[in-house]
């Protein structure tokens, strides 16, 4: 017994020294990355010590903590991936990643995960990169922290910031992505979370969504992106406490949602976009304590939207609160509160006594002959916009609000 | 020049209908503040009486002054003065006492509740509308000797500008629904003082509704520093322009 409580400590020890740490540095051993790679062996620490390194494609292969010091930079030099991580269970720590290659044919990243679960990437910046992290066929990754801008001028010529294919269960948590094509773009990637993230002044999407199904994106900012947000052709997808601002062009949505159905949208905050949601060919939907403030249009629902369900939201300050582009409505909305309802409630249940149709008969004409714009709220489209609240001709008859609230909600 | 101008302004200014005007324009301005939970809003309702009472009544009154001061017109033109000299004294002080009234009865509630690049440049339209208006009414009374008539054709040009204009804007909108008119309705608006003015007023309140792609060509022309000035050199034009007219009109008029 005393033979093996004098054994116990070695045991202890060995454990620590077989997990070993391996600096690299001017005044180390390795003065090289990649040899110190080659010498690691699983559950090493790499240590990385401030300079720059221009190691052409760095390969980890091996389960190691790779980490950097003081962001020591790693230097693609315009013409190689610079990280690929081929291994489970990597963690990649505190590095500063700069110009990887730009190519049409493959698609270089900053930091590429492949085929692999467990891969821990945080705390990086990523600096003129093409993609920035890129995960392919990953599961159970964590993407933590980082900071990725990108100088995109052209759309064929830029790639991603965070981008994830055919992934599973990843967790994209309190990046900061700016000047890519895309912010963060998910296809074919399930039971991920998308949360705390900042997604700003990208070509083309703040965030962009196909064939995702079950996943969640929770108090993210999405602003002044090139086209705002798209969703598209996925299923329970949960939108939760999201701030969209400030995506303004004709084809510039703060959440485009096409081809959605059974999801969830609620306590976001659409401000200063031409079109806070544009929904298309969207089923199923609950949207509920949503706030719509100073857009051109609230909201857009296309005719081919069903079941879509609006309760619970602020309209504040927009110029047209919905348009749509057909008579059919099988949608609800209800318990809303609209600035422009000018109804009365003579029993004080802070409900108005008069339903509220939310689609003005301008914002239909403005739809089919958009050159109209120049004659807004001039006094013979505000005489048109009065006449037709008397007795609806074009505007859908079912579209209203049965119970618009008479006081703003607080959220 | 400058005893007519100050005799014109002290006899409108003493005239009760000014004072109703002003009061009016406060009246109304004070409460649409007030009322409004958001100032916003408040500027929106100010917006349509901007664009529908200042014009209507700087025509009216300015054209039915002119008609009632025929006879003091005539002494004057009998005394040494140029009649150049007198044309444009009374244009002064009707745009003179007509943009006090406005700014009065208008601006200083602006200035007060919403002093904001669109409250302020809603205050400049509404300063330009006047005096467009009043330089307007003087050419429909000096066209035309019959005091009814004359009123008449005032109250026509105020109906075209505000509201038949646009139904025939509207009409050949939809008429060429299939041609690119953007660029043409831009050339179009400019044919009109109240639409142009409201175009303005418009950039500064809808922007992120006119960002869509007809929009994004209005925004380009009259959201630039250049479109605004030519927008304004426009609209100074419409008001040297008739102002001209009438004045070489007056020039030559058996009185």
């Amino acid at each position: 017994m005393r033979k093996l409580l004098n054994i116990l400590p070695f045991i202890f020890v060995s454990f620590f020294v077989h997990a070993k740490t391996i600096k690299v540095g001017k005044l180390h051993e390795y003065t090289s990355i990649q040899q110190a790679i080659t010498g690691a062996q699983a559950g090493d620490t790499v240590l990385v010590e401030t300079g720059v390194y221009k190691e052409k494609n760095i390969v980890i292969s091996k389960p190691i903590y790779f980490i950097g010091l003081n962001f020591p930079v790693l230097d693609g030099e315009s013409k190689y991936e610079v990280v690929s991580i081929k291994c489970n269970g990597v963690v990649i720590d505190g590095f500063k990643v700069i110009h990887s290659g730009v190519s049409s044919i493959e698609d270089f990243a900053g930091i590429k995960i492949y085929n692999c679960r467990d891969v821990v990437v945080k705390n990086n910046i990523l600096d003129d990169t093409f993609f920035g992290i890129y995960a392919q066929q990953a599961t159970n990754c964590t993407i933590e922290k980082n900071t990725l801008k990108a100088y995109a001028e052209q759309e064929q010529q830029s790639g991603n910031g965070i981008h994830c294919w055919k992934s599973d269960s990843m967790k994209i948590i309190a990046n900061t992505v700016s000047g890519h094509r895309d912010g963060i773009y998910f296809e074919f990637v399930t039971n991920s979370i998308i949360w705390r993230n900042t997604s700003f002044n990208n070509m083309r999407y703040g965030l962009h969504f196909m064939f995702s199904n079950n996943d969640s994106y929770i108090t993210n900012i999405f602003k002044n992106n090139g086209a705002g947000v798209a969703v598209m052709f996925s299923n329970h997808v949960k939108m939760i406490h999201n701030y969209f601002e400030e995506n303004w062009g004709d084809a510039a949505y703060g959440l485009l949602l096409k081809e959605i159905s059974d999801s969830y949208i609620s306590n976001n905050r659409f401000t200063k976009n031409t079109t806070g949601i544009h929904m298309e060919g969207t089923s199923r939907i609950v949207m509920e304590n949503n706030v719509f403030e100073n857009n051109g249009w609230g909201l857009k629902i296309q005719a081919s939207c069903m079941e879509i369900n609006l309760i619970n939201s602020n309209f504040i300050g927009n110029t047209f609160d919905v348009g749509t582009n057909g008579s059919l409505v099988l949608n609800t909305f209800n318990n809303n509160y609209w600035d422009k309802y000018d109804g009365y409630d003579l029993n004080k249940d802070k409900i108005g006594d008069v339903p509220y149709r939310p689609v003005s008969m301008y914002s239909m004409i403005i739809e089919q002959t958009p050159p109209a714009m120049i004659l807004f709220r001039s006094f013979m489209a505000t005489l048109l916009d009065k006449t037709e609240k008397i007795i609806p001709t074009l505007t859908p008859e079912n579209l209203k609000d049965d119970n618009p609230l008479m006081k703003p909600l607080s959220l | 020049m400058k005893k007519i101008i100050k005799y014109v302004i002290i006899d409108i200014l003493r005239n009760k209908i000014m004072l109703a005007y002003t009061l009016f324009l406060l009246l109304i301005s004070l409460s649409v503040f007030n009322l409004e939970d958001n100032s916003a809003k408040g500027l929106l309702s100010l917006l349509n009486i901007i664009l529908i009472i200042v014009p209507l009544v700087s025509i009216l009154f300015s054209a039915i002054y002119i008609y009632n001061s025929a006879e003091f017109l005539e002494l004057l033109v009998s005394q040494p003065l140029k009649r150049k000299t007198i044309w444009l004294s009374v244009f002064v002080g009707l745009a003179g006492s007509l943009a006090l009234a406005f700014f009065v009865g208008a601006g200083i509630p602006i200035l007060l509740y919403e002093a904001t690049a669109t409250g302020i440049m809603m205050l400049g339209i509404g300063l330009i509308l006047s005096v467009i208006f009043v330089a307007i009414a003087m050419l429909a009374a000096v066209k035309t000797r019959d005091k009814a008539k004359g009123i008449g054709v005032t109250i026509l040009l105020w109906l075209y500008f505000s509201l038949l204009f646009d139904g025939l804007v509207l009409f050949l909108l939809f008429q060429f629904a299939d041609y690119p008119m953007e660029k043409a309705m831009v050339g179009i608006s400019t044919l009109n003082p109240i639409d142009l003015s409201r175009i303005l007023i418009l950039l500064k309140m809808d922007v992120s509704a006119l960002m869509g792609y007809t929009g994004a060509i209005f925004k380009n022309f009259f959201g630039t520093q250049i479109g605004v000035a030519l927008s304004f050199i426009i609209l100074l034009l419409w008001i040297v322009i008739p102002t001209w007219l009438s004045l070489r009109k007056f020039n030559r008029k058996d009185l």
